[in-house]
């Protein structure tokens, strides 16, 4: 027997397995950004599933919102040659393969072991007026308020750095070089020419 | 209902495919941005179902600082990114060797 929250989760896990796998297989950059925004969208789906709105709001707003057009936006204003950057997959592929099925190997096998976490029960539901923005909010504004400071600080940082590896500063705005100007000699600006006397022939 | 090993075993998946598009795709440097995004989106779902399998919201609360952290370097990676082009003309990691590394 099928219950719907199953349905979803394989559903949204489905999704976001084939939507990942076009991420890296595709040679298109722009196609390859679409494709994450879309596992974004499933993994935020699971994300609900799991009881934590909140967080999956903020996935679909700050990443897919901000960040993944961050993304799209760099990867159509670089005027990128694509047929350099193809890349010969059927060469790759095995080594690639061979790490994730190593890793996913390791780690199924971890998770069916018999001390994993299998037998952890599931939670009771929420009440109804539960509130999981309240519950992060005083989490967040309380026991980790200089943690959640120290993440303000991070952002005002990493804006400041990002603006000043991109600025090129003013261009074509005349300036004055003082360093040029003390430089100048008499003879740069000043011609002496010697020649005979002009005017009213007396 | 919905065993945690399954959240698990999806957010490996997840994890699997985008470290193996590090090895699969040397080439572009945005590609490899986006999958340090994907592991990072798998690390995040181990926090959540964690965290709602615990019924103990601090690994959410961590979820919200890595996607902080992830978002503040997602800004200077792309930034350097457009300076690294501006200058080289190029994005293939290959043609990135100024360092002779």
């Amino acid at each position: 027997m099928i219950t719907i929250q199953q349905l979803v989760f394989y559903f949204f896990a489905t999704l976001a397995v084939i939507g990942s796998s076009m991420v890296i297989i595709s040679k298109n950059s722009v196609r390859a950004v679409l494709y994450l925004v879309f596992t974004f969208f499933c993994m935020a789906g699971i994300w609900l599933l799991l009881q934590s709105e909140f967080l999956a709001i903020v996935l679909v707003l700050v990443y897919v919102g901000a960040v993944m057009v961050l993304f799209l936006f760099v990867v159509m204003m670089l005027d990128i040659e694509i047929g350099k950057l193809i890349y010969s997959f059927a060469k790759r592929w095995p080594i690639g393969l061979l790490v994730a099925a190593v890793m996913l190997g390791l780690t199924v096998w971890t998770l069916s072991a018999p001390y994993s976490t299998n037998a952890l029960p599931n939670p009771p539901p929420f009440p109804a007026d539960y509130s999981h923005v309240k519950v992060l909010g005083a989490l967040l504004y309380t026991d980790y308020l200089f943690a959640f400071e120290v993440a303000g600080v991070i952002l005002l940082v990493a804006m400041i750095a990002a603006i000043g590896i991109t600025f090129r500063g003013p261009r074509d705005i005349k300036t004055q070089k003082p360093s040029l100007q003390v430089q100048v000699r008499k003879e740069d600006r000043l011609k002496i020419v010697k020649m005979l006397p002009e005017g009213d022939k007396p | 209902m919905i065993p945690l090993s399954a959240y698990l075993i999806l957010s490996a998946i997840l994890f699997a495919i985008g470290v193996a598009g590090i090895y699969i795709n040397r080439k572009n440097v945005i590609i490899l941005l986006m999958c340090i995004e994907l592991i990072l989106l798998a690390v995040n779902t181990n926090f959540v179902a964690f965290s709602h399998f615990l019924q103990n919201h601090i690994g959410e609360v961590f979820v919200f600082f890595i996607l902080t952290v992830a978002a503040a370097e997602a800004a200077i990676g792309l930034a350097i990114l457009v300076a690294v082009f501006r200058n080289r003309r190029t994005i293939d990691v290959e043609e990135l060797d100024l360092l002779k590394g």
